[in-house]
């Protein structure tokens, strides 16, 4: 009887459980640690605009006609608009009597309890969302290690930023951050659009981070560029109801908190990742 | 009984047997690496792309101000 002693790891080895349980944990804690902060910062900065966005598009509010959205960008007094205000048909006079003849008990309780539901959602899929990214920032972790590649917070928080430029900068050069009561082209046509986007970016990226010699970095400009030469999607004329000043502040603040977010996405997942399994 | 002491990468096959383990290694890092990211992908799916009513209402604001394409 033969006996060999074999030093050849299998190919469902306890070192890829460990390698798999590393990315998952690495992605959920950072994933809904950077959600956390996003849903913060939302509720800050964005959720307003959205809400009036919303009663624009519902009528509630009217442009040019909108004495009540005066000064609201910086203000609170708008706050109260709410699902169930958005939904009812009125106008902006009837709107402005409205709030300032206060609203009936009953009427508030639904209120509150539509607009703590609609927060719970938004809450939770912003910890989905940012979980989605983290696994795919500590997938790409993963790959640089087998490739002999380190990532700690530093590279992390490089990578982050990359992530922010592919899934939320490179689209909103051809697809504006929509805030509700915004026109747009086939919701389908602009889906592919953004997904192709996203990846040739990360692609672009990826080559310009890693990539050797000239021909990488043509390539990286051609991936970077390519679906612009294409072009998003787009509608022949302008449509939307939603006042320009508003829409211009629900862009700016989605992408600066974004920015935000993804840093610390990027920083936090590296971090995790470059702790001892 | 015969008794075979020789242990493999001990008999002049050290290099061979290492480049063998390290292709594994890495074939296995890379099999984490896609599984890993195909559940990112998915999950990324469902936030911001998938036309369920009941999941474009409940992730409706996170769609509009995470860029997605919403309506």
């Amino acid at each position: 009887m033969t006996q060999h002693m074999m030093c050849v790891t299998p190919l469902a080895s306890p070192a890829t459980d460990l390698m798999i349980k590393h990315m998952l944990t690495s992605a959920v804690f950072a994933g809904f640690a950077a959600g956390l902060l996003a849903a913060l910062l939302h509720f800050a900065f964005v959720q307003k605009l959205i809400l009036l966005g919303e009663g624009y598009e519902t009528g509630v509010l009217v442009h040019f006609n909108g004495v009540a959205t005066s000064g609201s960008l910086n203000g609170h007094d708008h706050t109260a608009i709410s699902v169930a205000d958005a939904a009812a048909p009125a106008t902006t006079e009837a709107a402005t009597a409205t709030q300032a003849d206060g609203h009936s008990h009953e009427h508030e309780a639904v209120e509150e309890g539509s607009a703590l539901t609609r927060n719970a959602w938004t809450s939770l899929f912003f910890g989905a969302g940012y979980v989605g990214y983290a696994l795919l920032l500590v997938a790409g972790y993963g790959l640089a290690e087998a490739f002999g590649k380190r990532v700690t917070l530093r590279e992390g928080l490089l990578w982050g930023i990359a992530g922010y430029a592919a899934l939320q900068l490179a689209p909103a050069m051809g697809l504006e951050p929509e805030l509700p009561g915004t026109m747009a082209a086939d919701l389908t046509a602009r889906q592919i659009w953004w997904l192709g986007t996203a990846i040739c970016t990360a692609g672009g990226l990826g080559l310009l981070g890693y990539g050797k010699g000239v021909a990488s970095v043509i390539g990286a400009v051609l991936l970077l560029a390519i679906p612009h030469v294409i072009g998003a999607p787009e509608l022949d004329s302008y449509s939307g109801v939603a006042p320009p000043e508003l829409a211009s502040a629900f862009a700016a603040r989605s992408l600066a908190v974004g920015l935000i977010v993804w840093s610390a996405l990027g920083a936090l997942s590296g971090w995790f990742w470059s702790r001892p399994q | 009984m015969q008794r075979n002491t020789k242990t493999v990468g001990c008999d002049g096959m050290e290099t061979m047997m290492t480049t063998k383990t390290l292709a594994s290694s890495k074939a296995t890092a890379l099999m984490s690496v896609l599984f890993v990211a195909m559940i990112g992908a998915a999950t990324v799916f469902l936030t911001g792309f998938a036309h369920s009513q009941a999941l474009h209402d409940a992730a409706h604001d996170v769609r509009h101000a995470s860029g997605f394409p919403c309506h």
